[in-house]
């Protein structure tokens, strides 16, 4: 490789940033000072280069502390792991939270998504550009974005502001009201107070966000506040929400934490993977994969070493179950990932999560630093000579980065665009190596299993959907929260525990599994909450959405929206997804303007959509038309007459997200 | 010294059905390759034969029984007993639309084997609409990933924008660019080793970038020209062609390949001279040569001057 490199050194502060993620440079070939013994060796070669994975936190660092990420500091991180500036840009400028044009320190992502669209984001993000000047200006204190779902839709609209410095801080404004909006955008970011960095949990644990919020911000509500079911009796995965103190690690083992650790340590991988396969769970990260086979495939593989990914990216619109059960219960995802680990024979885990979830992250911060102290992680845990440990990664926002293959890209340092499968990731997945990757929710799931015993969970819930399932209520409902019911449970009921619609009156229509779900009408709400009574009735359980929309909505400005994130959020990678997602974008403002012929688009959308689901790379183009076609087809949007189906399309009306 | 003989294992071979004809493959090989083996046309773009398949640009898909979403052959593996149907309603309807998509958002007239596929597929880009204005320089380089840009319902987005006319050698003009990640992988880890482009941005706001858009003298370009040789569009194109083109002069009919070899060193890579009106337009290299595989040197490929410096006295 040969590299080029600017002349231009980073500020202190960026080298700081970096340097703590990096360590301090060795050599001037690494971006240190140069001294007159680096001219009687060469750095390079592998060693040099197998850091690339920390490319993702060092863009990170550097965001974090000055808000952009300069040429110089770009530069910096270039010549530390000796990665080539192009292919350092390219990751840079992958993602929406990091910019590499110069910026205010603090960032407002106001979410104008389905499920905020749903609750007045409209109204208040036409308000605040009045106020603030138009979304991406150019001010010298704030500039606020237009956001895609912030995983907060409970208290939709939501906000978020971030703010660079040391340490990062952060505000959420949830339901968010025209006057948080002005403090947020208002409130002169804090004074940068210099390097040291203070971390929320003391030492051990190195907090990345400061406890306090950012100013203008107010405390968030506590987790269990999202779940109105907290307390009830009988709740499974969410039990201990709103019981346990989420930081205290006593508290977690006096309510039964790490009691299904020792059980998998009695029973030894092969038994966890046994009983993972008695209890017949399936994926819940929208795939519906069963869990067990994952496992066992991963576990068979002579190549090593291997490796588990805990897939907390959770950018679904409408879905925010993960983070309710991080921010609710932490040390469950910690022992689930464990569990997992020694069940497939991996000694790292990591967990990435989405960057918009910075409670979650301090929260996992914390809980990974008291399961180190009590030797709950690393090495020889409990005695049992098995060895463990995790490291969290931050994605930057990008919804593609929670598929299964884009992932580990990120997490490599590369651009998050997904592989072609085969090989599949049991095969090839993390650094080219055998790896399980499963849902947060699906992990947790596992407690429950070895506590009460595979064949006892899979008496729970219907045929193969068995187990508890978290649903994410949220739209024109009494009570939007997380739910946990039995598999089976009707949409009515679990519409109804939600306090049904404001007025009472049956919903117009309701949002199943989220952009990639699709839409039913309100008059179809016996259809059983199972993957065969979803498949069934042609629509998808997804990761879990119910998003349920009253005839207050503006149902054609919902699909635009839907059609925006599949736009904004496609990697770029595929054709038929790059340009198929900007010309259905450009169908639907048409059609729901008024403008064009109804006829022609419509037909032009049908016809896109089934190259996109038909020849896409992965599950976002595949299922980037599913939303549109069911509101067309099953709600009568736009007035279509029920249309023959394209030739010979591929028949599923909702192809699940992969299949493998 | 005797010439070794690669000594590569016997490959099984493995029965699959194409288009309803049994064909007998060798294991490991593409769904492309069984079809070149019956004389089943399947058109390309992001294939490169130099290159390992991207399959990004999805042009080549085809059916395979029994799966639920078609495949592309360019590096879908074989597998015994899979039947592949290459011009099915399905196969036609992707084809047919990735063509629209990228005529409607590309400009595909350097492409050489668009206007065929075009018709063949029947395909019709101008039915999304009047094309937007053209980007002014760096306008699509500036954008931030997930920024919306609310649509113009009235016109079809595309890619295009000015040429980058940054250095004497060779001319990018992503205005043609399909993205099939060919000069990156040719530039980088594939051949080069140089890495001076890459892929920036995302979606359709994606592009082939040097670091921060700087322009090519200021990047860790060599100009070996291997970016050009593997580019199936025009987008990277020859000073000179790219001159002509504009001046109306570029006519390949009145061209003549000559293929020899470059005197600059020892190696002796094969150069292929495009010449018009005794001048030399352009060179490539045979994509065959089992040493260099198409890819040259600065040297090879721009160093050519010498050669037409006509004595005036
Ligand atoms: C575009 C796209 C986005 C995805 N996002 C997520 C996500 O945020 N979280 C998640 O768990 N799975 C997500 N998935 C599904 C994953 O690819 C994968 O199937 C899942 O993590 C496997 O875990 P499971 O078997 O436990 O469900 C996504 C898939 C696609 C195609
Ligand atoms: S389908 Fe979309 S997101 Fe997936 S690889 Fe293709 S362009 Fe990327
Ligand atoms: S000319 Fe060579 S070094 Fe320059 S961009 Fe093309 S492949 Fe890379
Ligand atoms: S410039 Fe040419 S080779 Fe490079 S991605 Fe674009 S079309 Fe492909
Ligand atoms: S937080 Fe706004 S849609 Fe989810
Ligand atoms: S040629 Fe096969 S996907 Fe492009």
């Amino acid at each position: 490789m040969d590299l080029r490199f600017l002349d231009a050194p980073p500020t202190d502060a960026e080298r700081d940033a970096v340097d703590a993620v990096l360590g301090p440079a060795e050599s001037g070939w690494d971006g240190g000072r140069r001294e007159a013994a680096d001219l009687r060796y060469a750095r390079g070669g592998h060693a040099a280069r197998d850091r690339r994975d920390l490319l993702l936190p060092a863009l990170h660092a550097v965001n974090d502390r000055v808000g952009w990420i300069s040429p110089a500091a770009l530069d910096y991180i270039c010549r530390r792991l000796t990665v080539p500036p192009a292919e350092a840009y390219g990751v840079a400028t992958f993602y929406a939270m990091f910019a590499v044009h110069e910026r205010p320190r603090r960032v407002v992502h106001v979410c104008t998504d389905i499920a905020c669209a749903a609750r007045g984001a409209d109204r208040l993000r036409a308000d605040l550009a009045e106020r603030a000047g138009p979304p991406g200006g150019t001010g010298s204190e704030v500039v606020w974005h237009e956001s895609p779902c912030l995983g907060l839709c409970e208290r939709a609209p939501a906000a978020l502001a971030l703010e660079a410095g040391a340490p990062p801080r952060y505000a959420v404004a949830a339901p968010a009201t025209a006057a948080d909006l002005d403090r947020l955008t208002g409130a002169a970011a804090a004074p940068d107070e210099g390097p040291a960095g203070t971390g929320a949990h003391g030492s051990a644990g190195a907090a990345t966000f400061a406890s306090e919020p950012a100013a203008g911000g107010r405390a968030e509500p506590p987790a269990h506040a999202s779940v109105p079911q907290a307390g009830e009796p009988g709740l499974v995965l969410l039990r201990r929400i709103g019981v346990v103190d989420p930081e205290s690690l006593d508290d977690y083992r006096a309510n039964g934490g790490y009691a299904a650790l020792r059980r998998a340590l009695r029973l030894g991988p092969a038994g966890v993977i046994r009983e993972v396969l008695d209890s017949g769970l399936v994926g819940r990260g929208g795939a519906a994969f069963p869990t067990g086979r994952k496992w066992e495939g991963t576990a068979r593989q002579p190549d090593t070493p291997h490796y588990l990914v805990c897939n907390a990216d959770e950018s679904e619109p409408g879905t925010f179950k993960d983070r309710v059960v991080m921010e609710g219960d932490p040390f469950s995802v910690i022992e689930a990932m464990t569990v997992a680990g020694y069940a497939t024979a991996a000694r790292k885990g990591y967990l990435y999560i989405r960057g918009e979830y910075p409670r979650a992250l301090s929260l996992l911060e914390n809980a990974i630093a008291r399961a180190r102290e009590r030797n709950l992680l690393g090495r020889d845990i409990l005695g049992s000579g098995f060895d463990f440990d995790i490291e969290i990664r931050r994605g930057a926002g990008a919804y593609i980065c929670g598929e299964e293959t884009a992932i580990f890209n990120s997490i490599e340092g590369r651009r998050g665009e997904p592989r072609s499968k085969p090989p599949f990731p049991i095969e090839r997945g993390l650094f080219g190596k055998p790896t399980t990757i499963n849902n947060v929710e699906t992990l947790v799931n596992v407690l429950p299993i070895l506590l009460m015993g595979g064949p006892a969970y899979a008496g729970i819930g219907t045929g193969r959907s068995t187990g508890p399932k978290l649903f994410c209520v949220s739209g024109t409902v009494r009570r939007p929260g997380v739910y946990e019911l039995p598999f089976g449970a009707t949409l009515r009921e679990l519409v109804t525990l939600a306090g049904g619609t404001p007025d009472g009156r049956p919903p117009r229509a309701v949002l199943l599994g989220g952009a990639a779900g699709g839409f039913v009408r309100g008059d179809e709400l016996d259809i059983p909450l199972t993957f065969e009574g979803a498949r069934e009735a042609g629509a998808t359980l997804g990761s879990g959405v119910v998003l349920v929309l009253d005839d207050t909505v503006d149902l054609p400005a919902i699909l635009v929206r839907i059609a925006a994130f599949f736009r904004d959020e496609s990697c770029g990678q595929c054709v038929p997804c790059r340009v198929g997602t900007v010309r259905q974008e450009e169908a639907l403002h048409r059609l729901s303007t008024g403008a064009g012929a109804r006829r022609t688009d419509l037909e032009l959308l049908r016809d896109v959509g089934a190259a996109m689901r038909d020849a896409s790379i992965c599950g976002l183009g595949q299922t980037a038309w599913n939303a549109v076609e069911s509101a067309i087809d099953r709600l009568g949007v736009f007035g279509a007459e029920p249309a023959a189906a394209p030739a010979e399309a591929p028949s599923p009306a909702h192809a699940a997200k992969e299949d493998r | 010294m005797s010439t070794p003989v690669p000594l590569a294992p016997p490959r099984r071979l493995v029965d699959v059905t194409i288009d309803g004809r049994e064909v007998r493959v060798p294991e490991g090989a593409t769904i492309l390759d069984a079809c070149a083996s019956t004389g089943t046309d399947v058109p390309t773009l992001c294939y490169g034969d130099t290159l390992t398949p991207k399959n990004a640009c999805r042009v080549c898909v085809v059916e395979v029984d029994g799966a639920r979403t078609l495949a592309p052959a360019c590096s879908r593996a074989v597998e015994p007993g899979m039947a592949v149907r290459t011009d099915s309603e399905r196969v036609r309807h992707s084809r047919r639309m990735v063509l629209e998509l990228l005529g409607s958002s590309v400009d595909l007239s350097t492409t050489p084997e668009a206007p065929e596929w075009m018709e063949r597929y029947g395909a019709r880009p101008e039915r999304f609409g009047p094309r937007a204005e053209p980007a002014a320089l760096g306008e699509r380089d500036a954008r931030h990933a997930g920024a919306h840009e609310p649509p113009d319902g009235a016109a079809a987005a595309t890619v295009e924008q000015p040429p980058k006319v940054d250095n004497d050698l060779y001319v990018r003009d992503y205005g043609k660019c399909i993205m099939c990640y060919k000069c990156v992988d040719a530039c980088g880890e594939q051949w080069q080793n140089t890495f001076a482009i890459g892929v920036a941005g995302r979606g359709f706001d994606a592009r082939i970038s040097t670091e921060h858009d700087v322009a090519l003298p200021d990047s860790a370009c060599v100009y070996c020209g291997n970016c050009i040789e593997v580019c199936p569009t025009g987008a990277l194109s020859f000073r000179s062609e790219f001159e002509m083109r504009a001046e109306g002069t570029w006519d390949e009919e009145r061209q003549t390949q000559t293929t020899t070899i470059c005197t600059y060193c020892g190696v002796g890579c094969n150069v292929t001279l495009h010449v018009q009106e005794n001048e030399i337009v352009k060179v490539t290299s045979p994509h065959d040569n089992p040493v260099t595989h198409g890819n040259l040197c600065i040297k090879g490929r721009f160093g050519f001057q010498h050669v037409q410096q006509r004595r005036h006295d």
